[in-house]
């Protein structure tokens, strides 16, 4: 029997394994050519990374020698690219001029990186990073001393590339349009300990950043330049921002082609003798860009090719990035939709975060940094499909822990469990020192446990374990838990903690704070973001970037949000002072936006209501041109300072109270607090300000201040408690901001003067105001702290600032009819 | 998917509208499209998915795009229901009172195509 004859075009992955898969099941069958555009044999591009890396040779990562092709009977063509395919008559043309027949021709060229159009794409170090030319290329800039590299593209490909630049000794920045790196495989907490890790390994990463231009000189790339202006030097820039499927051939031969050559289960195209497998061909829809769904396809092909009846049914994916030391996996998706569940595990000592996603019991989607053993197990539960309820407590854990507790009760389960069984994986405390503990010391309480082995001290998901230990080994004698009260339900941490730990570690970001705390979910949660993200304003004035998408939507648009979605505004009048031009420019404003309510407060000032959300800026524009800013009603953080006349007109004013209320408002505004602060000032004891029902107030009195602190007259009506007394204005002041400071620092989030004092008590309050160091650089940290918040936030708005909060995201939509 | 939603989800392209990129809205944030029947709001989460509901709160109409985007989820600026932004529905001690419902909607090339037409104007 004469043999058929069996071309491929493309010698990568995809077209060898499919002839390997071929020949395993029936060598005698194809006489097989193949063309490769490449000048080389077969070798396994993925490990092109370890390669640019210096961890690997060209060598180490070759598939297919010459002897293989030899002994196979395999004529390669290698370095001749396919230029035609005639369907008509069965015949490809290479380079040269080169005519080949078939009977059955594959297609597995591959795919091309894709180049972004942008000015100075064609300069001379610009490269893409899909094959060992390409890497030569990089090696070559990266031997020249001091070379800085660009990648555009913080996806897998640009991230190994980043990493190998880096390892070779470039200086490295990855520059990401996204604001989350391999944006598809991981979320923003597992991104967060990426660009730490690349950070410790030289790579610089710059998130939500658009490319403009490259520039040159002399014919050679010299830098990237930003949307936002930047520039980027660089003397190589490497562009890994996707692939595009090589689907021209096909095109031009007439087969069907969409993003990729189309081909059915069988792997065949729209002619019956072409067939095309990997990155070209399109499935279902889709074209992939991973080897695993290769191999599927292959074996698919083959025993389609061998008589059999093949049939691919497309694959699901995973990703693991192959960077030294650097863990990360993910599978599956995370936008999940109606009954989906996410279980978090967070090991700060170790830098691990787990994520998993289940829907409707079972398992849909991965993702795994910094410990990542457990990957292809869960792969494999994604894959089958199996209902993971029963394995729920323990999934995350990882396979050995599930698999030894498997089918028995939990508290039969930790029974049967090993003496030396881990149950605190972040502290490394076994079963049997747990158990000896109890017995030995007389353990009854969780933190008891706790404080002695330190089991479930850190992220604390094992605290059932270690609580079914406890009640099992005591019996009876088992007590239920208090302790602090956590933030939320995210995190078993009470507030104090928290704020410790981010000054103590210099935790500088919300996900930062989130793993180093070992938080039980992915980005928190309504209540704890805004919580961090004030702690972190706190600790790091000037420093820390706030994260708007953390704050409540008043303090977002700077506006109370009103029952129907419209907005309030109420301009700053200090001290409750205004003037006539103030009052002028507010009556021009409400005619000019038709203002439906203008309303005197309760705080000594006026409040517009039922303002547009997109007539805001406008509204602050207007306002701002008479010298009006925010006056932060909506805020926690400074309020008002109501004052009464005092001595400049009352015939019983001890003080000029309006003056002080004034001095007071004018330093302190736009602080944040964990609550709202409102202040009054009175000018003597009849306290026609209501000094003495305010956060802070002042009594004036003949011999100077009274200073009183922890009223309120909202929800609980409270009267202040005297804290001291000052004899000057310029005392009275450091006071109040000491005290201020004092409440910034230890207040927890949403609690108001007078529950932190009723906390920490009057006293200690007191004992750190009257010394005259610690009231200092109270004072001094306020100060500092204020040099970055009295900035009017409607101006920074009016500016331009944050736009697309007040816009609509596109034009008027028409509904579809059903 | 409700019965909707599948019938849409078969659609020819044309019955989707790109309403703009995916990064055109804020990471855990959300933008509002406006429709003569009130506006959409369009979610991203912190793991980049987009989801797209009407935007009124089912307990009293909160506009739930100015809400607080966690998890898969929007905590309603009004008065802080829990709005699970696949289903549309309240979460927690809420759940079963009504929902907000679903636009239709894919992702495509980084693009948001709602299953809405553009007004001619
Ligand atoms: C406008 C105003 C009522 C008025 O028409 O006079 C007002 C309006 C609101 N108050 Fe007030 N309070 C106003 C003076 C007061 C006062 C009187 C005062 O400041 O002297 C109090 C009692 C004093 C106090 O704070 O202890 C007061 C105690 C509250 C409370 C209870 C706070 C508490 O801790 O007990 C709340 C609820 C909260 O903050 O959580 C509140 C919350 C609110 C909110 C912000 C409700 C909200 O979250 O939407 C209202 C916003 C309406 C808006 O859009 O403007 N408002 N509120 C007053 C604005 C003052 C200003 O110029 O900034
Ligand atoms: C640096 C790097 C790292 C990667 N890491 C991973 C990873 O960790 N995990 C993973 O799953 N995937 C990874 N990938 C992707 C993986 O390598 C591809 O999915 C896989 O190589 C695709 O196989 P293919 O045969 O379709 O294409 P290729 O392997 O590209 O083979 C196509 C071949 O066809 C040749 N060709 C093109 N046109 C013609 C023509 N007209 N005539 C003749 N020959 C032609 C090309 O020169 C090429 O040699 C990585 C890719 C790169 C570049
Ligand atoms: S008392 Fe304050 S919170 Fe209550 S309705 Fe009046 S303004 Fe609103
Ligand atoms: S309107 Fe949304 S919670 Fe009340």
């Amino acid at each position: 029997m004469t043999k058929q004859r069996l071309v491929v075009v493309g010698n990568g992955m995809a077209g060898c394994r499919a002839v390997e898969e071929v020949l395993k099941r029936d060598p005698d069958r194809y006489a097989v050519t193949i063309f490769g555009a490449e000048p080389r044999v077969n070798y396994n591009r993925i490990m092109l990374s370890p390669v640019l890396a210096g961890e690997k040779a060209f060598a180490d990562i070759v598939i297919n020698d010459e002897a293989w092709y030899r002994d196979n009977g395999i004529v390669l063509h290698a370095g001749r690219a396919v230029t035609g395919v005639d369907a008509g008559r069965k015949v490809v043309t290479a380079e040269g001029g080169l005519e080949v027949p078939y009977d059955v021709l594959l297609l597995a060229n591959g795919s091309d990186p894709v180049r972004l159009p942008l000015p100075g794409a064609d300069l001379k170090g610009v490269v893409t990073f899909r094959d060992l030319d390409d890497v030569d290329a990089m090696l070559a800039a990266a031997e020249r001393p001091g070379a800085t590299a660009v990648v555009i593209g913080g996806g897998l490909l640009g991230l190994e590339a980043a990493y190998g630049l880096a390892k070779r000794g470039m200086d490295v920045t990855v520059v990401h349009l996204m604001d989350v790196l391999m944006e598809r495989q991981l979320d923003e907490s597992a991104s967060y300990l990426l660009t730490e890790a690349l950070a410790a390994r030289g790579v610089q990463t710059v998130l939500g950043a658009q490319s403009e231009a490259i520039l040159g000189e002399d014919g050679r790339v010299s830098g990237l330049q930003l949307k936002d202006g930047r520039v980027l030097p660089c003397d190589i820039l490497v562009m890994a921002v996707g692939i595009r499927p090589n689907a021209a051939l096909a095109k031009a031969s007439g087969l069907a082609v969409n993003r990729g050559v189309v081909v059915d289960d069988q792997m065949r195209t729209s002619d019956p003798a072409v067939f095309a497998v990997g990155e070209c061909a399109e499935h279902r829809g889709v074209a992939y860009g991973l080897v695993a769904p290769i191999w599927e396809m292959c074996r698919a092909l083959a025993q389609t090719l061998t008589d059999g009846e093949g049939a691919y049914g497309g694959s699901v994916l995973s990703t693991r990035l192959k960077v030294s030391g650097v863990d990360v996996f993910s599978a599956g998706r995370f936008a999940g939709g109606e009954g989906c569940e996410d279980i978090v595990f967070r090991d700060a000592g170790r830098g691990v975060y787990k994520r998993l996603v289940l829907e409707n019991g079972r398992m849909a989607g991965a993702v795994l940094f910094g410990d990542a053993a457990d990957g292809n197990w869960y792969f494999d539960l994604m894959r089958s499909g199996a209902d993971v309820s029963d394995i729920r407590e323990t999934l995350v854990f990882g396979q050995a822990v599930t698999e030894g507790l498997r089918g028995l009760d939990p508290s039969a389960a930790v029974a049967a469990m090993a003496q030396t069984a881990e149950v605190c994986g972040c502290n490394g405390v076994c079963k049997g020192a747990i158990v000896s503990a109890v017995t030995d010391q007389g353990l009854t309480t969780l933190d008891a446990v706790r404080a002695v082995t330190k089991a479930s001290a850190s992220c604390g998901s094992c605290t059932p374990l270690v609580e079914q230990l406890l009640k099992l080994t005591l019996g009876d004698g088992f007590q239920v838990q208090t302790g602090p009260k956590p933030v939320c339900k995210c995190t078993a941490h009470g507030h104090d903690i928290v704020r410790r730990r981010i000054v103590a570690d210099s935790l500088k970001s919300i996900p930062a704070v989130m793993q180093a705390l070992e938080w039980t979910t992915h980005d928190g949660c309504a209540s704890c973001r805004p919580a961090l993200n004030y702690y972190l304003l706190c600790a790091w004035p000037g420093d820390y970037r706030d994260d708007k998408q953390s704050r409540f939507i008043n303090e977002r648009v700077h506006a109370n949000i009103q029952k129907d979605g419209t907005y309030s505004v109420v301009p700053r009048m200090w001290g409750g002072m205004t003037s006539a031009s103030e009052l002028r420019a507010i009556a021009d404003v409400v005619d000019k936006f038709a203002i439906p309510a203008v309303k005197v407060t309760g705080g000594q000032r006026i409040d517009l209501l039922g303002i547009k959300k997109d007539d805001l800026p406008a509204v602050w524009s207007d306002l701002n041109a008479a010298g009006m800013v925010s006056g932060h009603a909506y805020a926690k953080g400074l309020r008002t300072v109501k004052t009464c006349v005092g001595s400049e007109w009352c015939r019983f004013g001890t003080q000029d109270s309006t003056g002080l209320g004034m001095r007071l408002e004018r330093f302190m505004w736009g602080s944040w607090t964990p609550a709202k602060v409102k202040l009054g000032v009175s000018g003597c004891p009849r306290n026609c300000a209501e000094a003495t029902c305010k956060d802070i107030g002042v009594v004036c009195v003949d011999s100077g201040y009274e200073i009183h602190v922890g009223g309120a007259a909202g929800l609980h009506i409270r009267g202040t408690e005297l804290l001291t007394k000052a004899a000057s204005e310029d005392e009275a002041v450091w006071i109040i901001c000491a005290v201020a400071q004092m409440y910034r620092e230890q207040g927890w989030y949403l609690e108001r003067i007078y529950k932190w004092m009723d906390r920490v008590g009057l006293d200690a309050i007191r004992a750190e105001i009257e010394d005259p160091e610690r009231r200092r650089t109270l004072y001094d940290r306020f100060s500092y702290s204020q040099r970055f918040s009295r900035i009017d936030p409607w101006a920074e708005r009016v500016a331009g600032r944050h736009t697309e909060e007040f816009n609509p995201m596109s034009r008027r939509l028409e509904f579809a009819p059903a | 998917m409700n019965a909707l939603a599948k019938d849409i989800a078969a659609w020819p392209d044309t019955h989707w509208t790109d309403v703009g990129a995916v990064t055109d809205i804020p990471l855990r944030g959300a933008r509002r499209v406006p429709t003569p029947s009130g506006d959409i709001a369009v979610f991203r989460t912190g793991d980049g998915a987009v989801f797209a509901l009407r935007d009124a709160c089912p307990h009293k109409g909160g506009p739930l795009s100015q809400g607080i985007v966690h998890g898969h989820a929007v905590a309603c600026p009004l008065h802080g229901w829990n709005i699970d932004l696949a289903s549309g529905e309240p979460t927690g001690a809420d759940r079963g009172k009504g929902c907000a419902p679903a636009v239709p909607l894919k992702v495509l090339d980084g693009r948001v195509l709602l299953a809405a037409f553009a007004a001619p104007d």
